[in-house]
């Protein structure tokens, strides 16, 4: 997985909360048995009308957020299935940072594993930022070391990360590999379910 | 000092602790399925990487299989996901109950069913209905497929410890309340982020009172209730259940294990981080009206009104809601038509909830405008129900009597609700377009469901109950 520390972007206004990955990543879009290519299928019943044409008052096919890493939305984003397909589709469309006020626990965890810095911020918080980019473009500055969000209009808001998902994230760390370092220690632990 | 299940389990499980970073905790039983899991053994084979513990997979393919015609797989993107698993599991020394074993299932079914899930274990499955297992007083939670490969390489998941949550279902259920009821009326109360960053133990009489079958109903919607998971401390009622099944140790040996499990429930006077609780009179037949599982209420309310929302964005999330579900505020749910009706998925299709939704269709006919599917849990509830004559009373009724999988519950196969239709599903989930692309579902028990297909339209159960069948 790829280190992420900064990101400079405007970002999304997606200002629903409870939203589910079924809505993130459809079930017909879950057979293929790749990791990659889910970007295009993202919001895909809310980015396109019953016809298949694009549905032009949703966030995604607005202009003005094209190329944006940033995605904005309310809280326990990511409810629901536990498909990993999600954070996939999230990646390969171009975010690399999620802000809510919460998450979903196996939603998070699929994200960190990814590489996607998902950011808690307090209900106020998203909630201004939400506004600021719905009304125009808004550019946002995030910087994981320092664990800070701030904007071009001089708003600044600091979050909190679990020390070890944010070395995770810094160093873009097998998790696997580092796990095998304590081989030992698992061996140790099967042999006494053994006695 | 009194602990609760949850903290025995977990300390029970830590192959590695240190300050600062969550736990190494060892699992158990790995559980599969053919959707989340190529990617993880395709990072296997990209690494060079087996797995460490094949004799603590098994795997099973439900969500994506044919409910008929078995053998003819018409979409290649479905047949290739299969195939895939039985490559993977033939390669990797998996076990497998694959599309034509006599054990296949829903995983969450099939599980308890062999005696894999036993109480004290840790259980993962990627699937966020693993929570199910839960039910013998088992620490089971859903993973990602990157924590999947984590599974199968190591036998391991770093898991920082969620908060515990104590949900206490005071007093005895009513007539015609069923566990699903329970599960649902919770969710509606607290929201489906209540219990997010937790695991919750259900306790209360109601639960002690409920067959396995029942717990298992209650702890598949732990998810929904947005918990890491959900138990309940075993009991006799546990111990009975699992007696002489395939996977659990026999005579001795089983009462040496049954002790252990037993001594695993919560101490008298344990404590949780959260204790919330709800009274069996909250609680009535149950159906949901929106588009996730806490927008719900008894069949004798209404679809609320936007004016009942105090904050502008839970209006605006009940205005998108009804949108979806066209529907107006303040219908009442009863006066709902429905054109399908599902009993099936991992949180009402066994045993018990087709005998107990075929004892409400017997003598009875589907109404003319719905299509009634039955899709039997597993392999072995559907050679049990058909022992039974379960399967000819929904047939004789109007309903299909389908073979096993995933099916409506997410329509991953070719079972999907049209759109602009409307099923009374006793499934898990409600959201847009969950049973099929514009389709509107509405969640609730087995007898509900036998009920609403009866009717065409949602109904209270109870009604039917005090009425003698006319035959």
């Amino acid at each position: 997985m790829k280190p992420i520390n900064k990101i400079t972007s405007v970002l999304t206004p997606l200002d629903r909360k409870n939203v589910d990955t079924d809505q993130i990543i459809s079930k017909e879009f879950l057979k293929r048995i790749e990791r990659t290519g889910f970007g295009r299928y993202l919001f895909y019943h809310w980015r396109h009308r019953p016809d298949g044409s694009e549905a032009p008052d949703f966030v995604l096919n607005d202009p003005r957020y094209a190329g944006s890493e940033v995605l904005v939305a309310q809280e326990n984003f990511g409810c629901g299935s536990s498909r990993e397909h999600a954070p996939w589709a999230i990646l390969d469309y171009g975010f690399k940072v999620v802000i809510a006020p919460s998450y979903a626990d196996i939603f998070y965890n699929n994200c960190v594993k990814n590489g996607i810095l998902p950011i808690r911020l307090a209900h106020q918080e998203v909630t201004e930022l939400l506004e600021k980019g719905k009304k125009a473009a808004f550019e946002l500055k995030v910087n994981l070391e320092e664990q800070t969000v701030s904007g071009e209009d001089g708003v600044r808001y600091s979050f909190n990360i679990d020390p070890y998902w944010k070395e995770m994230l810094l160093k873009g760390w097998d998790e696997i590999a580092l796990t095998f370092q304590y081989e030992e220690k698992i061996a140790a632990y099967e042999a006494k379910q053994l006695v | 000092m009194a602990k609760n299940i949850i903290e025995k389990i977990w300390s029970d499980h830590i192959v590695y602790a240190e300050q600062g970073k969550p736990d190494l905790l060892y699992i158990d039983l790995h559980l599969l399925h053919e959707v989340t899991s190529p990617q993880a053994f395709e990072g296997l084979r990209l690494n060079g990487r087996k797995v460490r513990r094949p004799d603590l997979c098994f795997a099973t393919m439900d969500h994506n299989v044919p409910t008929r015609n078995r053998d003819t797989i018409t979409d290649p993107v479905s047949k290739k996901q299969i195939q895939t698993l039985q490559q993977n599991c033939e390669e990797f020394s998996v076990p497998l109950a694959g599309i034509n074993h006599p054990d296949q299932g829903i995983v969450h079914v099939i599980g308890p069913e062999l005696g894999l899930t036993q109480p004290g274990k840790t259980i993962v499955c990627g699937d966020s209905h693993t929570s199910t297992h839960g039910a013998f007083g088992a620490l089971a939670f859903g993973i990602g497929t990157s924590e999947v490969e984590h599974v199968l390489s190591t036998q391991t998941l770093w898991q920082s410890k969620p908060k515990t949550m104590e949900m206490r279902i005071e007093g005895e259920l009513g007539f015609g309340v069923s566990a699903k009821d329970v599960i649902l009326a919770i969710i509606a109360k607290y929201g489906v982020d209540m219990g997010t960053g937790h695991i919750i133990e259900y306790t209360g009489e109601a639960i002690r009172k409920m067959t396995m079958e029942e717990r298992m109903t209650v702890c598949n919607m732990s998810i929904e209730a947005g918990a890491r998971a959900g138990l309940i401390s075993p009991d006799e009622v546990t111990v009975e259940f699992l007696r002489g099944r395939r996977h659990v140790p026999a005579e001795e040996a089983f009462e040496e294990a049954a002790a252990g499990w037993l001594a695993l429930a919560s101490d008298a006077g344990a404590e949780y981080d959260e204790v919330l609780t709800i009274h069996a009179d909250e609680i009535s037949p149950f159906v949901t009206w929106g588009t996730n599982p806490s927008m719900g209420a008894g069949i004798a309310g209404h679809v609320p009104y936007i004016n009942d929302c105090e904050n502008p964005e839970d209006q605006e999330a009940l205005k998108q809601a009804l949108a979806y579900m066209e529907l107006e505020e303040g219908a009442p749910l009863s006066s709902i038509p429905i054109q399908h009706v599902f009993i099936g998925s991992c949180t009402n299709a066994r045993l018990g909830d087709l005998r107990s939704a075929s004892e409400m269709i017997k003598g009875r006919k589907v109404h003319p405008s719905v299509t009634a599917i039955v899709v039997p849990g597993s392999e072995t509830v559907k050679r049990q129900a058909e022992a039974e004559g379960i399967d000819k009373v929904f047939l004789d009724a109007g309903f299909e009597w389908r073979e096993t999988g995933c099916s409506m519950c997410l329509a991953m196969n070719d079972d999907a609700v049209p759109a602009g239709e409307r099923c009374a599903s006793t499934s898990n989930r409600n959201f847009e377009g969950r049973q099929g692309t514009g389709s509107m579902t509405h969640l609730m028990s087995p007898v509900m469901a036998a009920a609403a297909a009866v009717e065409g339209r949602l109904t209270d159960v109870r009604v039917f109950m005090n009425e003698p069948v006319l035959s």
